[in-house]
Order: C-alpha cells, then structure tokens, then sequence
C-alpha cells in the first residue's frame, strides 16, 4: 500500500505555509532565514513527490538544484547578516529599512 | 586689365577685409589690422573709379551684372547681380571715397582703444552693406544690404559695450530702425504683389513696363500706399520725424563712426532709396507731399534742437538730421537731382565736420561737452581751419560746397510745381538756423580762452591715457583726411554749377509728370509754349534774387552767432532766462523722447511685463509645465509609500500577489 499523493502534498503545502507565516510575523533576520529555508523544503518534498509517483528523474534533479541554491543561499545570506549586525548592531529587519526613496 | 577690375569686387573687397580681420585679428599687430582694412577698402575705391570711368566712357544710361539666381519661386525670381546707373555712381564713390578717409583717420584715433581688429572689422563690414545696399540690381537686395548697414550701425554704435548708455543707444538703434524696416518690407511686398518683381530694371528701364503705364495717382491708390511705405522705412534709416530719435543718442559710438555711418553714408541710405523709386514717387503726389513735408518739419525742428545742445557731437547729430531734412524736402519737391547733390556735398563736410570733433575730443582728452572748449585755434590750427571750411560749407556761403546743393534746393522748394513757398520759407529760416548753430560751435570751440579744466578730465571717457596737459594738435594720420575732406567741401559743389549735376542724373530720373499729366488729361498743359522764353529769363532773375537771399541769411546767422559768442558772450544765458519755458522745451527736444517714453515704450513695456511676461510666460507656459511636474510628484508621492525599505512588508505583498495568483488560477480551474 502506498501513501497517497495527496498527503505528500499537504504536508508541502503545510510546510510553505508555516515558512510564509514566519516569514511575515518573525523580525529576527536568522528566523527569517530559516523560514525560507522551511519553504524552500515544502516545495522540495512536493518536487520528489510528483518525481515518485510519474517515475521521472526531472524532479530528483530539481531538487538538487534547490539544495545547492539553498546551500549558496545560506552562506551569502549569512555572510550579509554578519555584516548587517556588525554595522546596525541589530537583527531586527524593521530597522533596516534604509533603501527606501 | 579690365577683367581685373569686376564691378561684383567693390562690396566683396571689403567683406573680405572683415572676414580676414574678424576671424584672425585678434593675433595680428595693430599695424596689420589697420594695413588689412585699409587695403581692402583702397582696393574696393579703385575699383569703384575704374567701373565709374568705365560707365562714363561706355555712354549707356547703366550697367547691369548678373551673377545667378538667388530666389526663384514659380514666375517670381530674384537674382544677385550689380546695377550701375549714374545715381548708384554716385553713391558708391561717396562711400568707398569717404570711407577710405575715415578708415585712415580712425588707424589714429582709435589707436589707444580696446578690441581695434573688432573696430575696423566692423567699419569693412559696413561698407560691404553699404555697397550691396547701392550697387543691388533689385529691392530685395537693397534690402540685404539696408539690414546689413543696421546691424553694422548697431555693433558700432555700441563699440564701448561696457558702457551702459552706448549699449542703449545701440538698442535704441536697432529698434527705431526695425519700426521703419517693417514698412520698407511691406513696401516690397506691395511691389511683388502688384508687378511680380522687385528687378530695378523691369520696373522702372524697360519700356512699356506695367508701372510706366501706370497713371499718376491723383487720390489714393496702391502706388501712394508703396511710397508711403517705403517713406516709412526711409524715415527710419535716414533719422526722420517721428524716427529720428535714434541718431542723437547714436552718438555714443566711436567719432569715425558717426563721421562715416551717421553722417556721410548709412543715413543717406533713405534718401537713396526715395531717389531710386522716383519713378513710383512721381506717380504718387500725396506720398511725394508727404516726403516734402517730412523732411521740411525734420529739418526745421532739428535745428531748433541743434541751437540749444552743448554736446559737440550732439550739435552735429541735429544737424545731421536737419540735413536729411533737406535732402527729403528736396526729393519730396521731386528734385530728386538737388537731393543726390546735397547728398553728395553733405558728405564731404559733414564727414569733415564730425572727424573735425574727432580731432578736438581726441585733442583735450575726450571732452565733448563745448562748453569747457574754446580757445582751441591756437592749439589745433588744422584743425580749426578744416573745420572752418566745412561750416562755411553748411551754411551755405559761396563759394563752398553746401552753398550750391543747399540753393538748388531752395529754389527747387520754390519753383518745382511741387513746391511751395512754405517750403521755401521753412528752409530758408532753417538755413538761417543752420549758419547760427554751426558757428556757434566754431565760436565756443575755437575762439575766446580755453576753458577746459587741465588735468585728467577724460579719465571716464575710456579714450587714451597718456598725460594731457594742454590741448594738442592731432597726428597727421588724422589731419590728412581732414584735409582731403576740406578740398573737397570746397570744390565739391562745383559740379553743380550750371545745372550740370542735374542733367548728370537725367537718366536715373524718369520725366514722368509733365509728359503722363498731358496724355492723361487732354488739356492743354498750364504753361503755355509762347510764353516760355519770357518765363525763363524770369524764372533766372528770381533764381538768382533768391540766392542772394539764402547767401544773406548765411551771413546773417554767422552775424547772429558772433554777436551772441564773441562781442557779447554773456547775452545767451540772458537770452535763454529770459525766453524760460520755450527754452527749456528746445533744450530737452521738445520731450520727444520722454514722450515716446510715455506714449509707446512705456505701455509697450507694461503689456510685455504684466500680459506677455508674467501672465502668458509665467502663468501660461511656465505654470503648464510645472503643473504637470507637481501632479506627477504628487501621483508618485502617493505610490512611492509603498516602498517603504521594510523586508517584510515586501514580502507580504509578494505573498498577497502569490495568493491572488494561485486564488485565480483554482478559479480557472474549477470552471
């Protein structure tokens, strides 16, 4: 007996939904960070499901591609927030709101 | 050889004098500016007097060179091309003549200015539009070379441009003269509407031409219009009421530059123009009468002014005006003849007259004002004499050369059946004046005790500043051209004795008026035949009591003015108390002036301000361009509250976009 498609993507759609959640209603930059990270795996999980299910290696593929976008992501992402406290000396993202007209 | 002497070389000589020296003067010596102008404009006299002789020998009534077409617009064409008839003669050797001596004269005077390449490029530049302006074949032309002369007058008259009133003086200039362009130019239009030419030579020398046949106009008509058009335009250049204001104040220019633009050459333009459309003016009474009576009013108020005015130069200025009078007086009598040789003699001396003022300001240190003259004989004796000369000239005493051109006139006021014995009167009255004022300025300049203050007077006059202690005679770069210009006031009137100069001009001036009265009326002409000979000889004693008249009103005004200068100097002032308000009158110009000030300017400058400036360019123009500019700020004001440099704000509108996104595509989908 297999789990049906549908759990899979509920389960995706629940994880995006939590990132895009924190996303929104968190200040701290490293939350935000991880909540993109969190969105990033509920799209990854829908990818391998769909890749299961119709035997096609397109979507194992894709999934690389995020995680090594993701991984890059993280290192520049954190880089840029080190540097962000270091001359703000915060973390929270409402106070840095400089590049605005 | 005479390929080497091209008619088309007299006003390009000169251009090209002013190109060299416009565009590379600025690195050459002094020397060599003036050895360029000088060259150039000897070049271009030379070559005027080989195709003078040329004309002369060959015994046609002109010559006529084409060098292509200029504009050609369906059966209406305009060419480039020279006109040499025994009027454009005249005027070409006058200029070119003139106008080489007073190029001499100013290598002198103008030696300790700035900008001398500036100066002597202008003074070519004129003479190439003064010569286009004679020499033209057609109006259009003409007319080139009539702007050309203004634009030439304008740089000039403003020559110390650091000068606030010369840099006015030069706009009021250019101004006054674009008042009188605009007649001239709707004057061509009515000729080019009328006959479809502007061609000197299809108008006026061809036989059977469409304005030959044109009958005289005894009411109004469209050849009356065209002579009071082009009046206007003459009245402006050649500084007659209601334009004449612009000729005092241009006194502000260089001294050569009033000596050979506001004097001898470029204000005799008018004049020009009305002798070379005699043939329109003959056809059109009441245009001629109001020439005649222009020119009469502008001579005889002029020197009224002149008589009061304590400016040596402004003296002459008036005077000048009231020459031109004179001339227009006697072309409105249609003694088109006597105006060209007043014309002609009017050059001479006057050109001597103001270079005479030239060498005296130049002598004291650039005092103008005659009042703090006199005595100057004895220091500047070439002086005095050639300027002696020159107001013997204008006041008409024989045997000078003002006397002549100034009794032809007179009697031709008198006798012409245009005239009338109210010209004749005003002239002579203004004759009298003439011969007052002019030794009026001899008598305070030259005689009695110096009365200039010694040191450092002309520190604000910007002229040379080497020490003038006492009044010195000129170099002789300067006397030669007075000189050559006394001869020639003396001997100048010459060629009118004997009505010589008159049949000299017969083939410019079409005989309209007789022969056309009789084949229009049928009637019989009102001198009848028989009595001819008796008519003459009497017309010959009138004419010679009248010369005797005007030869004693001459005398009487310098009578008048050694009276009042010499044997009692302290009667003027008396005089002028005494006579108060009408002297006051004079001695401001009749409020001319402030008159137009009030009148024209200063309405014309409200309306400009209030309508023109600050309501259509500020509020119309302006205000549509910076509306739009604020309703665009605002818009975005309002638009750019979205980008508020919020993270999350950002991706709030990104989630709202993505939910509305996938809201619509489940919408699609359920469908």
């Amino acid at each position: 007996m297999t789990v049906p498609i549908s759990w899979y993507l509920l389960l995706s759609a629940f994880l995006f939904a939590c990132g895009v959640t924190g996303f929104l209603i968190k200040r701290n930059v490293i939350t935000l960070f991880m909540s993109i990270e969190l969105m990033l795996n509920g799209v990854n999980l829908s990818f391998i499901a769909f890749a299961t299910r119709l035997h096609a290696l397109d979507g194992h593929i894709f999934v690389f591609f995020v995680m090594v976008v993701a991984a890059a992501e993280a290192a520049v992402g954190l880089a840029i927030i080190i540097s962000v406290y270091r001359t703000r000396e915060t973390l929270n993202v409402d106070r840095v709101n400089l590049l605005k007209l | 050889m005479t390929n080497l002497f091209q008619p088309w070389l007299v006003p390009i000589l000169p251009l090209l004098g002013a190109l060299v020296n416009g565009l590379f003067g600025k690195r050459f010596s002094k020397a060599a500016v003036a050895a360029i102008a000088l060259t150039a404009t000897a070049a271009s006299f030379l070559v005027a007097c080989v195709q003078a002789a040329i004309l002369l020998q060959s015994g046609h009534p002109a010559l006529e060179q084409f060098y292509g077409t200029w504009i050609k617009a369906g059966d209406f064409s305009v060419n480039f091309g020279i006109y040499l008839d025994h009027l454009s003669l005249i005027m070409m050797l006058v200029v070119t003549g003139v106008g080489f001596l007073i190029h001499v004269y100013s290598v002198a005077y103008m030696e300790h200015e700035g900008g001398y390449y500036r100066f002597f490029t202008y003074l070519n530049f004129f003479m190439f539009f003064m010569l286009t302006l004679v020499l033209a074949n057609n109006y259009l032309l003409m007319f080139v070379g009539w702007e050309g002369v203004g634009l030439a007058s304008y740089l000039l008259i403003g020559f110390f441009f650091l000068k606030d009133s010369a840099a006015n003086a030069g706009k009021k200039a250019f101004l006054t003269n674009r008042v009188g362009d605009f007649g001239f130019l709707i004057a061509l239009f009515l000729l080019i509407q009328r006959f479809g030419t502007l061609h000197y030579g299809t108008l006026f020398v061809v036989q059977d031409s469409a304005l030959s046949r044109m009958p005289i106009e005894t009411s109004a008509g469209i050849l009356t219009a065209i002579g009071l058009l082009m009046l206007v335009g003459a009245c402006g250049k050649s500084a007659q009421i209601p334009l004449y204001v612009w000729l005092p104040d241009a006194m502000e220019g260089p001294t050569p530059v009033s000596a050979l633009i506001h004097a001898a050459t470029m204000v005799t333009a008018g004049v020009y123009m009305v002798c070379r459309s005699n043939a329109i003016f003959s056809r059109a009474p009441i245009a001629l009468l109001a020439v005649a009576i222009i020119g009469t009013l502008t001579s005889f108020f002029a020197a009224t002014i002149g008589i009061t005015q304590t400016d040596i130069k402004r003296v002459l200025a008036y005077s000048t005006v009231s020459q031109l009078g004179y001339m227009f007086m006697a072309a409105g009598v249609a003694a088109y003849s006597a105006s060209v040789f007043h014309l002609m003699t009017h050059a001479f001396f006057k050109a001597l007259l103001f270079l005479g003022a030239g060498s005296v300001i130049h002598g004291i240190g650039g005092e103008q004002d005659m009042r703090k003259m006199g005595g100057l004989r004895k220091y500047m004796p070439w002086t005095f004499w050639t300027m002696l000369i020159a107001t013997l000239a204008i006041s008409g005493i024989p045997p000078f050369a003002g006397f002549f051109s100034k009794d032809e006139i007179l009697w031709q006021a008198f006798s012409s059946p245009h005239g009338s014995k109210i010209f004749w009167a005003l002239g002579a009255i203004t004759a009298f004046m003439t011969s007052f004022y002019m030794f009026r300025l001899i008598f305070l300049t030259f005689f009695g005790e110096y009365r200039g203050a010694q040191p450092e007077v002309h520190a604000e006059h910007g002229y040379d500043d080497h020490g003038h202690g006492t009044p010195h005679e000129s170099p002789w770069l300067m006397l030669g051209p007075l000189v050559l210009l006394g001869v020639l006031s003396v001997v100048g009137g010459w060629v009118g004795i004997g009505n010589r100069f008159e049949h000299f001009l017969d083939p410019v001036i079409q005989k309209v008026s007789t022969e056309q009265a009789t084949a229009q009326n049928g009637e019989a002409v009102t001198t009848p035949v028989s009595e001819g000979e008796g008519a003459a000889s009497e017309s010959k004693v009138l004419e010679n009591i009248l010369m005797g008249v005007s030869v004693l009103i001459a005398f009487a005004g310098l009578a008048l003015a050694w009276f009042l200068y010499i044997k009692r100097p302290e009667l003027p002032a008396q005089i002028a108390t005494s006579l108060g308000g009408l002297y006051r009158l004079v001695l401001n110009k009749y409020w001319i002036d402030e008159l137009y000030k009030a009148a024209i300017i200063g309405p014309l400058v409200a309306f400009s301000r209030v309508v023109l400036w600050q309501t259509i360019d500020q509020k119309v123009i302006d205000g549509s361009v910076n509306e739009s500019a604020v309703a665009a700020r605002d818009v975005s004001q309002i638009i750019r509250q979205q980008q508020s440099g919020l993270v999350r704000s950002y991706a709030g509108w990104i989630a709202a976009g993505a939910a509305l996104v996938v809201a619509y595509m489940v919408w699609m989908g359920t469908r």
